[in-house]
Parts: C-alpha cells; structure tokens; sequence
C-alpha cells in the first residue's frame, strides 16, 4: 500500500497531458496507479480494500483495487457506466456469490476481520451490513414487518423490541411521521421515495457496521430524491456509509470522500471537496465537470 | 447518390399498408377468441339446456292411432324420416314418444308416423309415475286401495288421497331403507372384526392360549348382542314395510290394461296436464332435490347421484391436498436450488413430457404400484387376518386413496410447472434485499418468495383440479365403481374410510351414457349429470379463485 502512495504522490505533480494517456493506458489494459490522497488513509478505515480483483467468467471486472473506506463517515463511488462501483458495493456484503462463474483475488476487510475468509459464514456477514439497492424493494408485508425483517430472521419474538426498533429505524429513516399510523399496511402501497426510505430503515434496523447504496436515487422523482440525499447526511457521523452513484452533484452534496473509478480500476480518491474543486489529475475533473463520461 | 440507398422505401400498395398497420393481425386474434368463445359458450349452453329440462314435468299426450291403439307419453323428439322413400318426395315425419309402462309394452319409447297417427289430446288425469323398478310408468288414477279395500275411487279424490298419504310411506321407506342399509351394516362389521379378531389371535398364539380363549368369549357376546339387536330391526322394519305395503294405487293404461301399484314403489307421481307454471316448478325441483340427494337406481340410470357427488368432492379435494406439498415443493428445490445446468433442463423437459403421458398409463401405474404394491403390503402388515381368513383386501384394491394419489401424480406436472413460473415472476431484487438482510435460502424462500408466489401456485392448483376431476380412464382402474353406495365419510368408525371404492361423476358419465340397457332414457340422463359435474369443478374453481383474489390482495398491491 505504501508503495501505491509514494506512485501516487509522484505522480501528482505529472504534466498535463501525461494524465490524458492514463485514461487511455486504462482503456489498452495496463496498469495504472490509483491516486489516493494522503488525508484518506489518515483516518480510522472501517473497510480495507486490498488489491481486490474480481472476474466474471473471463472478464475481468475489478482490477487491483485497494482502498480504505473511512469509519463514520460517506464515502461516494462515482464513474462512467461499467466501470465496477457497483460491483465493488456487493463484493463488500459477498452479493456477488450469488452470481455463478465470479472468481476473486485480494483481501476486504471489516474492522478487521477479513470478509472473504473461508471461515467466514457470510449470513453472519451480511447481518453486519446493510444494503440498499437501485430500485425500492420493499417485500410484500407490512411496513412494521419490513422494518423488523432482520430481527425477524433471527428470532426475535418480543414485541416491545421489535416495535421500540421499528420507530428508531424509521425515525432514523426520516419515515416515522409519515407512516406511523399505519405500519400495519402493506409497504407496496408507499410511493416510491417513501419505499427507498423504507428500505434504508430496514438497513439500518440491525445496526450495521457499514452501509451500502446502490445507487439509491437513481429510480426516484427529484423531489424523492432530495428527501433521501437529506436523510443521507443526517445518517453521516452515525454510520459508516458506501454509496454509488451516477449522479454528480449527489456525490459532491452528500459525501464527505469521493472515489472515481474507470473501467474496473480506482483512478483517483480523496475528500469530497478536493475531488471536486481541486482534483490531482486531469482525468478526474474533466469527469467531474462533465466534460467525459 | 449514395444516401438514396438508406432511405425508406415507401409504402405503395394498400395491401402492404393494411398490413403494416396490422389490422388483419387484429382480425384473426379477434376472430380465434370468438370462435373459440362460441364453441365454450355453445357447448355450456347444450348441456345446461338438455341437462337442466331433464326434470321439467313435460305434457302427456294421449296418441290415438287410425287402427283405434291408444298410447300415453311424452313425445321427446320429431323428425323427418327419408330413408324409407327413394325419390325423397316422400317423406314421413314421425314422433318419438315416451311411453313407459315397459311390462305392459316391453319397451320405454316408440315411434309414430304422423300419417298414422288419428288424434292428439291431453288428459287432465293423465299420471306420470316414477317407480322403483321398471322405470316410468303412464296412466290415469283409478282407485286407491288400503289392504285391498278402495278408499277413493274416483280420479280426483283418490289423486288427492295419494298426495295425502304418499310423504309419511316415502318417510317409512326411507327409514325402513337407512335400517337396512346402515344398521345393519354396522352389525355385519361388528361381526366381522370380532371374527376377524379371534382369527388374528389364533394366528398368533396358541388355539388353547388365554388370548385365543378372550376373542372367542368377545366374539360370542358380540354374535348375541349383535343377534338381539337383528331381531329388534326386524321387527321395526317389517311393521314399517307392513305399514306401506297395506297401501295400492290401481291405474289403467292407455290401451286399456288395469295395474295395481304398491305405493311404496311410486318415488314420485305428478300429472303435468293439471299442472300450471309454478306447479310444474314443484315437481322440478322435487325431482332436481331426488337426483342431489338420492341413491342411484335402476343400473345408475335413475335415482340421485348423492354418492358420486361424495365421492368426486372428495377425491378432488384428497387430491389437491397431496398434489399442493409435492408439487410446491419440487418446483422449489428445481427453481431456488437447483443450479442451471443440462440436468435440470432435462428434468424439466421430462416432467413437461409426463403432462402428456396418456391418463389409462397413469391408472395402470396406479392400480400396480399403489393398489397391488403400497396397499398390498399394508394389507400384509396390518390387515393379515382379514386377508387370509375372507380372502378380502383392504387396501390392496382399488379404493379412494389410491385414486387420488394416482391423479395426485398426474396432475403433478401441472402445479410444478405453474410454481416455477409463479417463482420466476417473483422480482430477483426482492430476494437480494432478503439476502442483503442475512437472511439464508430458506428463510428467503419462506417469508418472501413462496408468500410472493402463491397466488401463481393457486392457478396451478386450480388447473391441476379441474383436470383431476375431469379424468375417467385411470379412475376405472383404481377404485371407481359402477355402484358403491358406501360413502368413503361415513357414521361408522372410523369415519374415514380411505380404502373403500366410491362413485364418480365423471365415470357415471361414461357408464350411463354407453353401459346402461336403457339408453333412451338415460341421454337426458348423461346431460344432467355432465352438467352437474361442470358446476361441481366450477364451485371448487371459484372457491380457490376466491381464496387467490384474496392472496394477491394481501401480497402484490400494485405500485405507483
């Protein structure tokens, strides 16, 4: 990992038009070193990423990837169509086991215990994540019981926990006024913000160690998607957060660190500020600003 | 230049418009559905018509030849007869009437020619009788009698004596009847298991054994017991039967001949020429009530059909309960499980090929592997005694249970391949979520995708019943029976009776329809029957209709 730094802190200080070929040194396969920004990896990581690389059949999909994701704070995946954020995001909760013929290489790890351990039992893992996905996927129950889901799964029969968890979690999820009266109704009857709240309540209800979007907003109305990118930043300081995005001024809004990746490879990381107003490479703002990707 | 290559061509011809436009394409779909809608509908209503007029109370015409013979009946069909002329000028239309009295004139129909044919009139005293035996009877009230003594021998007043007296002789038959048939059935099977128990004992122990010695002093006081009761039903029954047979209706026929009828054996006699609208109501619905909730008579071809009615239920029901879990759940493990691969498609090919495995196949597999296999084996461990001392099988026959397991497995293609449908129409992004939650497969399985899917299952279900309760081939092998008047859910213990033969809708069908000596009378018959089978799988539909409409309130709320 040093080694990555010290290429990085050199590199930094390249020409302009060196940065233009780094991009297209991507695009021909060759390796390319990430531009981490020192401040990252000054602070208390959750998740360590470590020269991850993951295949689907033949293809490869993530290449080398090693990043820390800070404790406690929001973490924006962003890049062009393909390029591997989300497929980066499952690999964290192991949801790529469930697709056939996907090989990987390289270590995560979770406060330090290393996700893909064979020792580790991964619904073991999982209970320690939450996950949201791109598309509201309230299950067809009750709002109560959507909420309670993972307690439910493990058990849990007292009724005064799951109801005291319920209200903390849509209080959490900035949902309680709007649904109180009527937990009992079936989820599928909210609009679709309301289910994307829904759905990062029942994230959150099992306290999880980091949670992850998946691109949370990209099936919302504008306004939806206001009330949640809120509810992002309310959740920020509670919860370690890893979200994917496509959209930019979401990333810069409600991030505090912002990766930018490029056809499997992380290319530049860093504070959400810098990222955005006074990137290391050429490549990074001409994505930032629109004027590529 | 280049460009004009790429350009589109224009449509010229109105044909390649029209058809482009895809207003032919709407024509022909349009013109399946209601072609096929009219063969649905016609269909329902032939059967609905000629199965539902079966009981109306129809017209007796007195036919009065120009050779002076008189004839009483109902005409139930006309038509132009041309085979006799060569040069087809010379037609005759003639009548088939319905004329009954088959002792007096050996048969149920005949046919007139119309230009033999003298005059036509109606009666008003002219009785139609449906008796016991011997089907129906057509004639004119003369007197009735009480231990051969007439209490009323005018036509009116001793039509109205006969309506008087005739439901407390029903009631008393009907008592006489449930005697005979029940009771002391239930003494024959008293007899039998303590017969059946003393003969276990010497099987197993010594002749001079304290256990052998018990059965038979058991075996004893039942025979006494069972003896002291056979003689106070006797009684009962024979002062009933003597009640009933003191009574006689003496009619006279058309052509002339007198017949005295014991009451008893009239089921129901109604005169349709005095009946108005709402008369003949009563006597429809008294016949319709008679065919419901009846025994069959006469080889199937009269009577009620209460028994296949039981029995079809019963099946289906049976049915649906053993086909639901097996199928649900093969589906499960071959679409959540199973991994994609040229093994799971050739299953699945093959269970779609068993759809199409001729049903007799089915029933012969039935009758060989649950009859004579699975039940003979049962019969072997726990009904030995019963084997070996009467030479009787319990289960090792055709019976309810193998019957419904036999269509239980037919119908299993059909609830496995709508579960996986319904399972692949459950949204793979709720399973994620479900996952995403440290949820395991089954857990997933259990609380999101079978609630998900359940509406799609019950169609499966619903299809696979329909088919089930439709089926006569492997049900001929397996336990149906022309007649078995023993409901498989009776008063006698053990209540259920899964091992015993029953009576089906569907195989009466075939077998009053192309078995019965009568066939005349028993067309209208088939049609009452079949349609009473169509409403019979059209209440079970919409019973789990009901109960679907219901899922899919609870589980799929539309999104908006």
């Amino acid at each position: 990992m040093k080694n990555v730094i010290e290429q990085s802190a050199t590199s930094g200080d390249q020409p302009p038009e060196v940065h233009v070929d780094r991009l297209e040194a991507v695009a021909q396969g060759k390796d390319v070193p990430a531009e981490v920004h020192p401040q990252v990896l000054e602070e208390k990581p959750v998740l360590e990423i470590e020269d991850f690389n993951l295949w689907y059949g033949m293809k490869q999909a993530l290449h080398n990837v090693t990043m820390p994701i800070t404790h406690s704070k929001v973490t924006a995946l962003i890049g062009p169509s393909g390029c591997g954020k989300s497929t980066l995001l499952r690999s964290v909760n192991r949801m790529n086991d469930l697709v056939q013929n996907v090989k990987i290489k390289g270590t995560m790890l979770l406060n330090g215990d290393s996700i893909y351990d064979p020792r580790m039992d991964v619904i073991d893992l999982r209970k320690r994540m939450g996950m949201v996905f791109q598309k509201p996927n309230p299950f067809p129950m009750s709002i109560f019981e959507n909420v309670v889901y993972a307690l439910r799964i493990d058990g849990e029969r007292n009724r005064g926990i799951l109801e005291e968890v319920c209200e903390v979690s849509l209080r959490g999820a900035a949902l309680w006024d709007e649904v109180k009266d009527r937990l009992q109704d079936s989820a599928l009857g909210l609009s679709g913000g309301q289910q994307q709240r829904l759905c990062i309540a029942r994230a959150i209800a099992a306290e999880p160690e980091v949670l992850l979007l998946d691109e949370p907003c990209s099936a919302l109305d504008p306004i939806a998607t206001g009330k949640v990118e809120e509810l992002i930043q309310e959740l920020r300081g509670q919860y370690s957060v890893l979200m994917v995005t496509h959209n930019m001024q979401q990333a810069s809004r409600a991030s505090d660190y912002t990766a930018f990746m490029y056809l499997g490879r992380l290319i530049e990381y860093g504070s959400t500020s810098d990222i955005f107003t006074n990137p290391v490479l050429q490549e990074t703002e001409s994505y930032v600003t629109g004027r590529f990707g | 230049m280049n460009s004009n290559r790429f350009r589109r061509r224009s449509i010229r011809s109105p044909f390649s418009s029209l058809m482009s436009h895809g207003e032919p394409w709407l024509w022909l779909t349009s013109g399946s559905l209601a072609i096929s809608l009219i063969m649905i509908v016609g269909l329902l209503v032939f059967i609905t018509i000629r199965g539902g007029s079966n009981f109306w109370p129809r017209t007796l015409y007195e036919i009065t030849l120009l050779d002076g013979e008189k004839s009483l009946g109902e005409v139930t069909s006309r038509e132009t007869d041309s085979s006799n002329s060569k040069d087809g000028h010379d037609n005759t239309r003639r009548r088939l009437v319905r004329t009954a009295n088959f002792e007096v004139t050996g048969a149920h129909y005949k046919w007139f020619d119309e230009k033999e044919i003298a005059s036509t009139q109606q009666p008003k005293f002219a009785t139609a009788v449906e008796r016991l035996e011997d089907g129906r009877f057509h004639g004119f009230p003369v007197r009735l009698m009480e231990n051969g003594i007439a209490v009323a021998s005018e036509p009116e007043s001793a039509w109205a004596k006969y309506k008087e007296i005739s439901p407390s002789i029903r009631q008393r038959f009907r008592e006489a009847n449930r005697i005979d048939r029940h009771e002391r059935g239930e003494l024959q099977r008293r007899l039998r298991s303590a017969r059946l128990a003393v003969f276990n004992a010497r099987l197993h122990h010594e002749d001079d054994s304290q256990i052998v010695m018990n059965a038979q002093d058991e075996e004893e006081r039942v025979r006494s017991e069972v003896a002291e009761i056979s003689s106070r039903l006797d009684k009962k029954v024979d002062s009933l039967r003597r009640d009933n047979s003191s009574w006689e209706f003496e009619f006279e026929t058309a052509s002339g001949h007198r017949m005295t009828l014991p009451v008893e054996e009239i089921v129901q006699a109604w005169q349709p020429n005095r009946l108005g609208f709402f008369g003949k109501l009563g006597v429809y619905w008294s016949r319709w009530w008679e065919f419901l909730s009846d025994d069959p008579r006469e080889a199937n071809s009269a009577g009620g059909v209460f028994p296949a009615i039981c029995g079809t239920v019963s099946m289906t029901l049976i049915m649906a309960l053993l086909v639901a879990p097996f199928g649900v759940l093969a589906a499960l493990y071959l679409r959540e499980y199973a991994t994609d691969g040229p093994l799971t498609a050739a299953v699945r090919i093959a269970i779609n090929n068993l759809a199409g495995v001729p049903s007799i196949v089915y029933g012969a597999f039935g009758v060989g592997f649950f009859c004579y296999g699975v039940g003979g084996w049962i019969d072997d461990v726990f009904f030995s005694a019963s084997l070996l001392a009467d030479n009787q099988p319990t289960f090792g026959t055709g019976g309810l249970l193998w019957a419904s397991l036999t269509l239980a497995l037919l119908t299993l293609p059909v609830v496995i391949v709508a579960t996986e449908e319904a399972l692949v129409a459950v949204p793979n992004s709720m399973r994620e979520g479900s996952y995403a939650c440290g949820a395991s497969k089954w857990q997933t399985i259990r609380r999101i995708v079978l609630p998900r899917a359940l509406p799609g299952i019950m169609t499966g279900l619903i299809l696979a019943m329909a088919r089930g309760a439709g089926e006569v081939a492997p049900l001929m092998l397996v336990g149906v029976k022309k007649v078995a008047l023993d409901l498989p859910i009776d008063t006698s213990f053990p209540f259920i009776h899964p091992e015993r033969e029953f009576m089906h809708l569907a195989y009466l069908v075939y077998d009053v329809g192309f078995q019965s000596p009568n066939s005349q009378a028993a067309k209208p018959m088939v049609f009452t029957i079949t349609l009473l089978l169509v409403a019979i799988i059209a209440v079970l539909n919409i019973a789990a209709i009901y109960i679907r409409s219901r899922l899919k309130r609870r589980y799929t709320l539309q999104q908006f």
